[in-house]
């Protein structure tokens, strides 16, 4: 069953089209990549899905539910959360604060819940979200840092911050804008482990990545995203095969002759990530 | 009660309780803009146009309908948040700048339309009776006072502190994360225009005299002043910053006419040393901690 139902959805700048016509079926429990060569319109797609601009025409729908051109707030609390591709964390709180807003749609408390700052039921609700960014720090293992600034962490551990921020708001579907960029190899790995433990948790994960191996690695299907129009989607074995795809990465092969067919096996192999 | 509330009262010397009174009052003054400028990040430039609808509300409160203290207090606190919801909700979707001079256009506004109103007396100002009140004012002030810095705290600690810090840090960013944003600034408006009401009610009747023009723009960037030096968001900075800047004046008065010259130079001077404030990046129970061991 499709969670995330993209239907025909284009957004114009002016003159530009940044997305153009895509249809997308995200399901349910699943690893779904979107991938494509820088200014595809990646980005553009989960600013969409998560309300930042509202799509220009076509319909966005999540559990069945039209979602575009809806507040991004209230997306959120319908259970879509994200990380950004340039870190956004709030740098000047602590860790557990950026994780504590994260859990802000699990509370319910306003001022006048501030003002009673000691009666049971805040005080509860306190706990019940501390508890929450403890755990989901553990996830992410941060625990230990809790009480540092966000903004003096290390880049991967910024990152980490972030998927622990998202999914204190306990999503069902989980966006991740280029999870991997500037990680070395241990780290991507460790990544990719604990994306599959976050899917293992019953969250749906969308994510946007240019490291193919972490993509192909990790992905149960893929689309292919090249001037703002879908080109192809699939498993990863078939994106691998697709001439459409190799294309779109690497260009329009050369036309052949006796030298460069020599080359094709070396080419070939390039291709397959 | 009220008598011997009034007879330690008239204990103390007269200068130095209207020093402690005018420090009472710019510390709500200031913890009210430190909630909309230092906590949700939105730059006031108007905070003295809610504390002129405090005090001329809470005059004629007075004035006019005799109410008692406590009830007059809160009505001005109320109007002047109920104002601050009223012209938050539209001009709290600009951002940074744009916002800032529609703040100070607004303030001017109020100031314009109090000078012309015959209700306040136009140019002339208003003289204020004292306060239907059994404990003294100076004992109102410090309750209050307290009371702001104890809710204000409270408020920086919580679901909705932390709210309005997301936003302050980085609006997309929280929006994602479910806060409704432009609610809560228009929450954060009203909670710091209640307190500058409550605070120009204080200012008011401990003045005994209000006029218009004491509520201009200098007024709005002497509490702006307060709450930098403090450091913006720090609520011990904001009284630290309010204590000093509203004394300033009186102990640079052995200077005579170079005090004011010598009260920029400070601010200078500490913006150079300090540029978060004085309490900027300065966590309290940190600080108590490292002292103990």
């Amino acid at each position: 069953m499709a969670l995330l139902k993209l239907e025909h959805v284009t957004i114009r700048f002016g003159g530009l089209v940044a997305v153009h016509n895509v249809t997308l079926n995200v399901d349910k429990g699943s690893i779904h990549a979107l991938i494509g060569p820088n200014g595809a319109g990646k980005s553009t797609i989960f600013n969409l899905i998560t309300g930042i601009y509202p799509p220009t025409s076509g319909t966005i729908s999540f559990r069945g539910r039209s979602i575009a051109g809806m507040p991004t707030h209230r997306i959120a609390a319908l259970g879509i959360s994200r990380t950004f591709q340039n870190i956004r964390l709030f740098s000047d709180l602590s860790v557990l604060d950026n994780v504590l807003i994260g859990a802000h749609t699990r509370g319910g408390w306003d001022l006048t819940g501030a003002l009673m700052k000691f009666a049971p039921w805040v005080q509860r609700e306190e706990r019940e979200m501390r508890e929450l960014a403890f755990s989901r720090l553990k996830l992410v293992e941060l625990d230990h840092r809790a009480a540092d600034s966000s903004g003096a962490l290390p880049y991967g551990e910024q990152r980490r911050l972030e998927i622990a921020r998202a999914l204190a708001l306990c999503p069902e579907l989980l966006l991740l804008d280029e999870p991997a960029a500037g990680m070395n190899p241990q780290e991507k790995l460790a990544l990719m482990e604990m994306v599959e433990r976050i899917r293992a948790d019953g969250v749906t994960v969308l994510l946007v990545e240019h490291d193919m191996k972490f993509v192909m690695g990790l992905s149960d299907r893929i689309a292919v995203l090249d001037y703002g129009e879908k080109i192809a989607e699939g498993d990863p074995c078939e994106i691998r095969a697709n001439p459409q795809v190799i294309e779109a990465y690497l260009g329009k092969a050369a036309p052949f002759t006796d030298a460069a067919s020599d080359n094709i096996p070396v080419a070939r192999s390039a291709v397959c990530w | 009660m009220g008598e011997v509330l009034q007879a330690v009262i008239a204990r103390i010397d007269p200068y130095f309780l209207q020093i402690s009174v005018n420090i009472g009052i710019a510390i709500i003054l200031a913890l009210g803009l430190n909630v909309v400028t230092g906590l949700t990040g939105q730059l006031s430039l108007g905070h003295a146009a809610f504390m002129s609808i405090g005090a001329f509300t809470s005059a004629l409160a007075t004035i006019k309908l005799g109410l008692p203290f406590s009830v007059n207090l809160l009505l001005a606190g109320a109007i002047s948040a109920a104002t601050g919801a009223l012209i938050g909700y539209p001009i709290l979707r600009l951002a940074g700048d744009y916002l800032a001079i529609c703040t100070l256009g607004f303030a001017e506004i109020v100031k314009v339309v109090f000078l012309n109103l015959e209700l306040t007396n136009k140019a002339f100002g208003l003289s204020v009776p004292p306060p239907k009140s059994a404990i003294p004012l100076p004992i109102v002030v410090w309750l209050a006072a307290l009371l702001a810095i104890v809710a204000v705290s409270f408020i920086r600690n919580s679901r909705f502190g932390r709210a309005l810090m997301a936003i302050r840090c980085d609006e997309i960013a929280a929006e994602s994360m479910g806060i409704n944003i432009a609610r809560y600034k228009v929450h954060s408006f009203a909670i710091g225009a209640f307190l500058a009401g409550v605070g120009g009610g204080l200012y008011a009747h401990s003045l005994g005299f209000i006029n218009p023009s004491d509520f201009g723009f200098l007024k709005s960037i002497d509490i702006l002043g307060m709450i930098v030096l403090g450091g913006l968001g720090s609520i011990p900075g904001s009284v630290i910053g309010a204590a000093v800047l509203s004394t300033a004046p009186e102990f640079l008065r052995f200077m005579a006419n170079y005090r004011m010259l010598v009260y920029g130079g400070l601010l200078v001077f500490l913006m150079i040393f300090r540029p978060n404030g004085l309490m900027g990046g300065v966590n309290l129970k940190e600080l108590v901690r490292s002292w103990r061991s």
